[in-house]
């Protein structure tokens, strides 16, 4: 058994998350923004981890699996309108994307 | 019978909702029967009824009939409920007879109008009304039958409402009764408030034991009754609707505004006599205003071109005389009076629209003249009701009138002499009505052709108006009896000279040519005078500058209206917060993003420092 | 040992995050990404966490990660892609974001920071993961099926290819 602070496990947690915000609101590549949503979903599974293991309970663990399941999904039906929007306007740039907008 | 009671309102009712029903699709052939019908059925019931109450014996004559309850709210409660002693009998009797010959003239009257069902729709309505008011048992159900009579007032002046000053009249009948209305609705607030009841009898009885005679309270509610019964009479400050009145058809200028609505005041007043003997100031008030009205109507007459007019101006006169008695505490000579002028005056309006009809439609008197021989029938009744009118002897107005000048001198002395003035006044202008429209040259010609149903009514109205002086009930059970000492011989003599010296003026000035009363208009004194007593006294322009004006103008200011304003200010807000929160939907996800960040970040910064 | 162990592999992962953030070529931000997923699956590792560790490696690093450079192989995107996010990603965009990402992140630090000291590290093993998953997290479970079946269907969907060379995909005026 490895003794781990588990604030420094949290603390981690935290900054990976707010990495990923910072991704999401600074670049305009659509993979890029959907990269960071990946990474903001790793780091929120990283907390449950840790405190499944804090407790010694297997609910951490649950959760994170069912984050993954989440995680999967949604890039599925992500990167397939990635393409289909690709096809239709050409570009990935997110700005452009703004027809719902007023 | 006397359980009938209840038929004799309700058959006029069923005769307007036959009428309504079949949206004037009945044969023309039909609807007098139906209209006319209702009303004689109704007459013939109430007579059947009056037999049989007066053969009652045993005090007090009264009888109850509860239809059933109307209202229960808390303290009050009001039954439909009729109430008949001889008071309500009198103005039973009154309201069907008359009732049923004006509505057996319009038959005839009336035949070549289009709205022939919708005309006699109406006037069952009104009689329906008006019977309910003086059977009523209870305030609000007489209140009920004065605004219904209210409203029939206003939907047959303005029965030609194709010409938009029929309905101007309409509306200032309307409106000016109103007035009158709100003070009587606010009086039966105060005697609910302070008495909690509202039937007739029992308010009457808890006012005299309750209120001392002079108390706040018994001013106050008999000022504001007053106020209800000076609008819908026609009286000082309210008159100014009535000569407008007249452009409705004659039959209803007949019944409405002679022989009953108007009369409606003068039986809410002897109806509730507890109250304003309780209140001596008002009664004389009473006195006051039917003397000065009298006076002043009575001048105006004397101006006035169209023969309606001069007749309308006559019975806002003659309502004075009534109020004149009411106030002078002479209550049983004011019911008579207001039976017999019933007669005579409803008789000289039949006779005008006999007139009217007989020349086309023309009611100028001075475009008249000479129709002594040409129209006979309409002549002689004419003549008859004039000479009730003024009083002369061996006429049932006669009879009335002596009762009222006596009762007018107890009480005082100039009371009794603008009496006795008026009735000079009125020998006057009705001379000179004859005179001008009956005879001298013939400026329009004439042929009678009238119907049988327009002839008999009149030749009734005729024998009631001379013979109608016998047929005063007595009213002691219900009304005070007014202790007058005979008049002296001096002021007697002056009282029964009064009305033929006004006729004697009245051939001076115009039964010879119009000299001397030519001159006297032509002088600019005359000649101001005139204008000012045709106008009314002045009293339209007077209301037109303190109310209308004032009124339209405020109307004007609010053109933009104010209420309006504020709504549209929400819209307007809704706008402005709209173009203001727009910029934040871009469509950028971004941006979305970040907004939901700083949102996050405010909520746990509250947590942090919580 | 594994505690040193432990602050390596988290420095490692947050260098390739920062990486991932930074880099203009999507191809390497993704090599990135993957890196940091590696290091969080020893985290994992280290944690106690064994099947957790093992998941994180196959299916996020191994297909989330490979769906990503598929898309982007099938996109094509090529050398003017590169010059574009040079052109996005100039240094005056980073100011505001960063200080609403410091402001969030010194939130969340403090507030983690107030909590008493506590030990991680206790082993759970997969057996209990197991029990847990077909006990009481059964329902759990058969919602996440039905959401990757969601999925499914809707990737199948929306990748599906174009039917003729002159079909439009879907745009607002195609009658579909």
């Amino acid at each position: 058994m490895v003794a781990i602070p588990f604030q420094h496990v949290l603390f981690l947690a935290a900054f990976l998350f707010i990495l990923g915000l910072l991704g999401l609101l600074i670049r305009r590549n659509l993979i890029v923004m959907l990269m960071s949503i990946e990474i903001m979903l790793n780091a929120s599974g990283m907390a449950f981890i840790g405190a499944g293991s804090r407790w010694g309970q297997a609910d951490g663990q649950v959760m994170f699996l069912l984050v993954l399941t989440l995680a999967a999904a949604e890039i599925g039906v992500g990167l397939g309108l990635v393409l289909q929007i690709y096809r239709h306007f050409k570009t990935l740039d997110v700005d452009r994307l703004s027809e719902m907008q007023g | 019978m006397l359980n009938l009671l209840w038929l004799v309102p309700f058959l006029p009712l069923t005769g307007f909702l036959v009428l309504v029903a079949t949206e004037g699709k009945l044969p023309k052939a039909y609807v007098p029967w139906v209209g006319a019908g209702s009303v004689g059925l109704s007459a013939l019931l109430a007579a059947g009824v009056g037999v049989n109450f007066l053969g009652q014996t045993g005090s007090p004559m009264e009888f109850r009939q509860v239809l059933w309850q109307w209202m229960a709210a808390g303290d009050l409660t009001a039954d439909f409920a009729l109430f008949l002693d001889t008071l309500s009998l009198n103005m039973m009797f009154v309201v069907t007879g008359v009732g049923f010959l004006i509505h057996v003239y319009s038959a005839g009257y009336m035949a070549e109008d289009p709205g022939y069902a919708r005309f006699f729709a109406y006037m069952n309505l009104f009689v329906f009304a008006m019977l309910v008011l003086v059977l009523a048992d209870n305030l609000p159900l007489l209140y009920l039958g004065w605004e219904g009579v209210g409203l029939c007032s206003y939907l047959l002046i303005g029965f030609w409402y194709e010409k938009p000053e029929n309905g101007y009249a309409a509306r200032k009948a309307f409106l000016v009764t109103r007035v009158g209305d709100t003070a009587m609705a606010l009086g039966l607030f105060l005697l609910f408030a302070q008495l909690g009841t509202l039937d007739i009898q029992e308010t009457l009885a808890k006012a005299r034991a309750e209120w001392p005679v002079g108390s706040e309270l018994a001013v106050i509610t008999a000022l504001l009754l007053l106020g209800g019964a000076v609008g819908k009479s026609a009286q000082l400050p309210l008159q100014v609707w009535l000569p407008d009145a007249m452009a409705g058809p004659t039959p209803i200028s007949a019944l409405i505004h002679a022989a009953t609505m108007v009369t409606a005041g003068v039986y809410l007043i002897a109806r509730t006599h507890a109250l304003f003997l309780l209140a001596p100031p008002v009664q004389i008030l009473v006195a006051i205003l039917g003397a000065v009205t009298l006076l002043m109507s009575g001048c105006t007459a004397l101006t006035q071109t169209d023969i309606k007019r001069v007749l309308a101006y006559s019975t806002i006169s003659q309502i004075g005389y009534m109020f004149l008695a009411l106030g002078s505490g002479a209550w049983a000579a004011a019911i008579f009076h207001l039976t017999t002028h019933a007669f005579f005056k409803a008789l000289l309006f039949l006779a005008a629209g006999a007139v009217i009809l007989s020349l086309h439609h023309e009611q100028d008197i001075f475009k008249m003249g000479g129709l002594w021989r040409s129209l006979p029938v309409s002549f002689w009744t004419f003549l008859i009701g004039a000479a009730a009118l003024v009083a002369l002897p061996f006429t049932s107005g006669a009879a009335s009138k002596h009762d009222i000048l006596s009762a007018a001198y107890t009480a005082d002395p100039w009371l009794w002499a603008a009496g006795t003035l008026g009735a000079l006044l009125t020998g006057l202008y009705t001379s000179r009505l004859l005179l001008i429209a009956f005879f001298g040259p013939k400026r329009t010609p004439a042929h009678e052709h009238l119907g049988w149903n327009m002839i008999l009514p009149l030749l009734i109205l005729a024998a009631l108006s001379l013979f109608g002086g016998h047929l005063e009930m007595s009213h002691d059970e219900v009304l005070p009896r007014a202790e007058v000492p005979a008049l002296d011989s001096f002021t007697s003599a002056i009282t029964a000279a009064a009305p033929f010296a006004g006729v004697l003026l009245g051939y001076f000035f115009y039964g010879t040519e119009h000299r001397y009363v030519e001159a006297l208009v032509r002088h600019p004194l005359g000649a101001s005078l005139y204008r000012f007593w045709f106008s009314g006294w002045g009293m339209d322009w007077l209301y037109n500058r303190l109310f209308v004006r004032p009124f339209v103008f405020l109307a004007a200011l609010n053109r933009g209206d104010v209420v309006d304003r504020i709504y549209q200010t929400v819209i307007v807000l809704a706008r402005h917060g709209h173009a203001l929160l727009v910029p934040t939907q871009s469509g950028q996800l971004r941006r979305y993003a970040a907004g939901m960040l700083f949102g996050a970040a405010l909520i746990i910064a509250a947590g942090v420092w919580a | 040992m594994e505690l040193a162990l432990f602050y390596l592999s988290a420095l490692i992962a947050a260098a390739s995050t920062l990486m991932v953030v930074i880099h203009f070529n999507t191809v390497h931000a993704l090599l990135y990404l993957i890196v940091s997923l590696l290091a969080s699956g020893f985290i994992f590792y280290l944690l106690g966490a064994y099947f957790a560790a093992v998941l994180e490696v196959i299916i996020y690093a191994g297909a989330i990660m490979v769906l990503f450079v598929f898309v982007i192989m099938l996109l094509n995107l090529g050398q003017q892609t590169i010059q574009q996010e040079k052109r996005w990603l100039y240094p005056g965009i980073w100011y505001g974001p960063a200080a609403l990402c410091a402001v969030l992140l010194a939130e969340l630090l403090t507030l983690l920071a107030r909590s008493e000291p506590h030990v991680a590290g206790t082993v759970v093993a997969s057996k209990r993961l197991g029990i847990a998953l077909f006990g009481p997290y059964m329902l759990a479970v058969e919602a996440a099926s039905i959401l990757l079946l969601a999925g499914l269907v809707g990737a199948y969907h929306l990748g599906r290819p174009l039917r003729s060379p002159g079909e439009r995909p879907h745009g607002r005026d195609q009658r579909d």
